[in-house]
């Protein structure tokens, strides 16, 4: 038997490779304790915070998309209910003096997830499919006007607040000053990331895999593919829990819009960005997504409208998400032929920006007159000023977005054909190799 | 000693259209059992029933003597009971090495775990290993099963259907829509893979019919009108007039 699994089973991981694999984690902690040496500001701390926030919460839902074949649009229903429990234990721990520190916080937040999951999951799990993805938008909307409702334990409008300091102190830390809650959200970050990768490497994480390639089949090896889905949505509960109360401990409060549609379509849109097909893709996503609302808010006031352009652009032109353009290359980088279509690059950014241009100048200028069409016609978006009453903004607007569509729109064939005969020539020197 | 596989007068409509009408099919411990008939006769309707994909109208389906009928697909395969698809049915975006392992993996007793390494499972991966070897496909080990020739998927969909050490066997046309030269590798491998085991087959290629069945039943109209040996399937004038007489006018 032996003899065969060394033949024919794939190799196990030479020694300098599980070096290399645990490597990456130690590195990833070592750049996590230094990045606050290198920008060390009170808001690029908590942009950090908030991307490692981010990070759990699409990694989280993407054992749903991703690793399940689940489309979920309620899992802010977990994020939410995790911060809110998070908060009444900061606030309960706080008031009575028990000897519980801030950092175990976010595994209350976490069971408090995986509790709500486990009785929510078991209807909907049932089936995939369309028939999920209603049931979760059903709850998701129940528990988000429940917080509205049940105002003693959701606070109304207000939400709920905490004082995080008040609690036992670690090692002289009392979680006020932003470093402190950066290395927290840090540290659990990790733990999280390390947990969800090692649960994909499971026998029940490949069993998720096969109920998203066929829930038919998977009942024909053995395997009830609900029970499978179940435990899923369990585990993807869990890690939303503990990112919510993150949030929670980070902002010092919970309210009902951690809870609602918009958080739950946030973070479907930074899994899909960043490409549900690869482990890292939600990281991708997260980091991308969080960067890019920080950044398009203070740049135009419908940064939204963009964050939407963006989502439609990935799901057309690229499904794979940033993970999946970027490991598109890797067969011609490993080929050497990555040259060949790089120039063809380069040539259709050009058009293709130009044609973006136009685009922003058109929308920036149908912004003004829609929204505030009263006020002073020069505008400023993206740093750049300009006159949004003016004839020739307008014509430059259209010349650069039809002319730049139909120069882009040649380059872009082209761009076909160098990545085909590319990827042909890889195939070739894969063949010979 | 009990049959591996008994139906006691099964009926299967849908609606008021009744599909299988009084089945009543016995297949031995060991035995390699074939089920013939001509389009549209429900041998597949038949194994659906057997494995639990549809459930009976009437009538019990056992297994060792169990009644497993009105189980889900699932319980039944856990009891030894396996089976493969017409349309090839695998896990198109995982390897093949994926495709196995998955098949394995509830017959060594893994169920969900979620604190397993799957890669240190020594005994799951010589499983894997020795089905991949034994369906030829070990140079084809990591491609994403979605990309495999059809012929390649047929062996992949028998390997997994034999991977999880079922006793019972049920094989719907595993050689549909292969060449001569790939059928005849088919027939050897499902010789092979199915040693020791009991074998319920649906095909439709006669010659691989009789060259490894033990038994055959038709079925035509959803009932069985003959069981028997090769021999005597071939001398039965009801089945020559029913079925084989059709295929030769």
């Amino acid at each position: 038997m032996s003899e065969i699994a060394s033949t024919a089973a794939p190799p196990l991981p030479a020694t300098t490779e599980k070096l290399r694999f645990y490597g990456t984690w130690v590195i990833a902690a070592i750049a996590l304790l230094l990045l606050p040496q290198i920008f060390g500001s009170g808001s690029s701390l908590t942009t950090f915070s908030l991307i490692g926030i981010s990070i759990i919460f699409s990694l989280s839902y993407n054992i749903l998309l991703g690793q399940t074949g689940m489309l979920s649009f309620g899992h802010a229903v977990y994020y939410g209910l995790g911060g809110f429990l998070a908060v009444h234990a900061i606030n309960i721990i706080g008031a009575n003096k028990l000897p519980l520190p801030l950092p175990i916080i976010p595994l209350i937040g976490g069971l408090s997830g995986l509790t709500f999951a486990a009785l929510l999951g078991w209807v909907s799990t049932q089936r995939s499919g369309t028939a999920f993805a209603m049931i979760s938008l059903g709850v998701a909307e129940l528990i988000a006007s429940s917080a509205l409702i049940l105002r003693s334990f959701f606070g109304g409008e207000a939400g709920v607040s905490a004082n995080r300091t008040k609690l036992l102190k670690l090692f002289g830390w009392n979680f006020g000053p932003q470093i402190q809650i950066y290395y927290l959200v840090a540290a659990w970050t990790l733990i999280a990331v390390i947990a969800m990768y090692a649960l994909t490497r499971t026998p029940l994480g490949r069993m998720c895999n096969a109920v998203r390639d066929n829930p038919e089949r998977v009942q024909f090896v053995g395997y009830n593919p609900h029970i499978v889905r179940y435990l899923a949505f369990c585990f993807s509960g869990f890690f939303a829990g503990i990112a919510g109360s993150l949030a929670a401990i980070n902002f010092e409060i919970a309210n009902s819009a951690y809870l609602g549609a918009e958080q739950s379509g946030t973070v479907l849109f930074a899994t899909y960005i960043g490409g549900i097909g690869f482990f890292i893709g939600p990281i991708v996503g997260a980091i991308f997504v969080t960067l890019l609302s920080l950044g398009l808010s203070d740049l135009t006031q419908v940064w939204q409208l963009y964050f939407g352009l963006i989502f439609i652009a990935v799901v057309l032109f690229a499904p794979g998400g940033i993970t999946g353009l970027l490991m598109m290359h890797r067969p011609l980088l490993k080929a050497g032929t990555l040259p060949k279509v790089l120039p063809s690059y380069l040539v259709a950014l050009v058009p293709t920006l130009a044609m973006i241009a136009g685009l922003i100048l058109a929308i920036e200028t149908i912004v003004h007159y829609t929204v505030n069409p009263g006020d002073d016609p020069h505008i400023k978006a993206f740093g750049v000023n300009f006159d949004a009453a003016s004839p020739y903004i307008w014509a430059t607007s259209v010349i650069l977005l039809i002319g730049g569509f139909l120069v882009a729109r040649r380059t872009w064939t082209w761009v076909g054909h160098a990545w085909d005969s590319a990827s042909s020539a890889a195939r070739e020197t894969g063949i010979a190799a | 000693m009990n049959a591996a596989i008994e139906l006691r007068g099964v009926e299967k409509s849908f609606g008021n259209i009744a599909i299988i009408r009084d089945i009543n099919l016995s297949v031995a411990q060991g035995e390699r059992h074939a089920l013939i008939g001509p389009n549209g006769a429900g041998k597949s309707t038949t194994f659906n029933l057997i494995s639990g994909y549809m459930a009976p109208t009437s009538g019990s389906v056992l297994l060792h003597g169990e009644v497993i009928s009105g189980l889900p697909p699932y319980q039944i395969n856990r009891r030894g009971l396996s089976r493969s698809f017409q349309v090839t049915n695998v896990f198109a975006n995982m390897s093949v090495w994926e495709n196995l392992r998955c098949a394995v993996l509830w017959s060594s007793g893994q169920r969900y775990a979620f604190w397993k390494n799957i890669d240190n499972l020594p005994e799951v991966r010589d499983r894997t290993a020795q089905i991949l070897a034994d369906i030829n496909l070990t140079a084809r080990r990591d491609v994403p099963a979605g990309l495999l020739t059809y012929a390649e998927q047929r062996a992949l969909e028998i390997g997994i259907t034999v991977a999880g050490r079922a006793d019972v066997i049920l094989l719907d046309e595993p050689t549909a829509g292969m060449s001569h030269a790939e059928t005849e590798r088919a027939v050897a491998l499902i010789r092979r893979l199915t040693e020791g085991r009991t074998l319920l087959i649906v095909e439709h290629d006669m010659s691989v019919v009789f060259g490894l069945a033990d038994r055959i039943s038709v079925l035509v109209y959803g009932q069985i009108i003959a069981s028997g040996t090769p021999e005597e399937i071939r001398g039965n004038p009801r089945v020559r007039e029913a079925y084989l007489g059709e295929e030769a006018a």
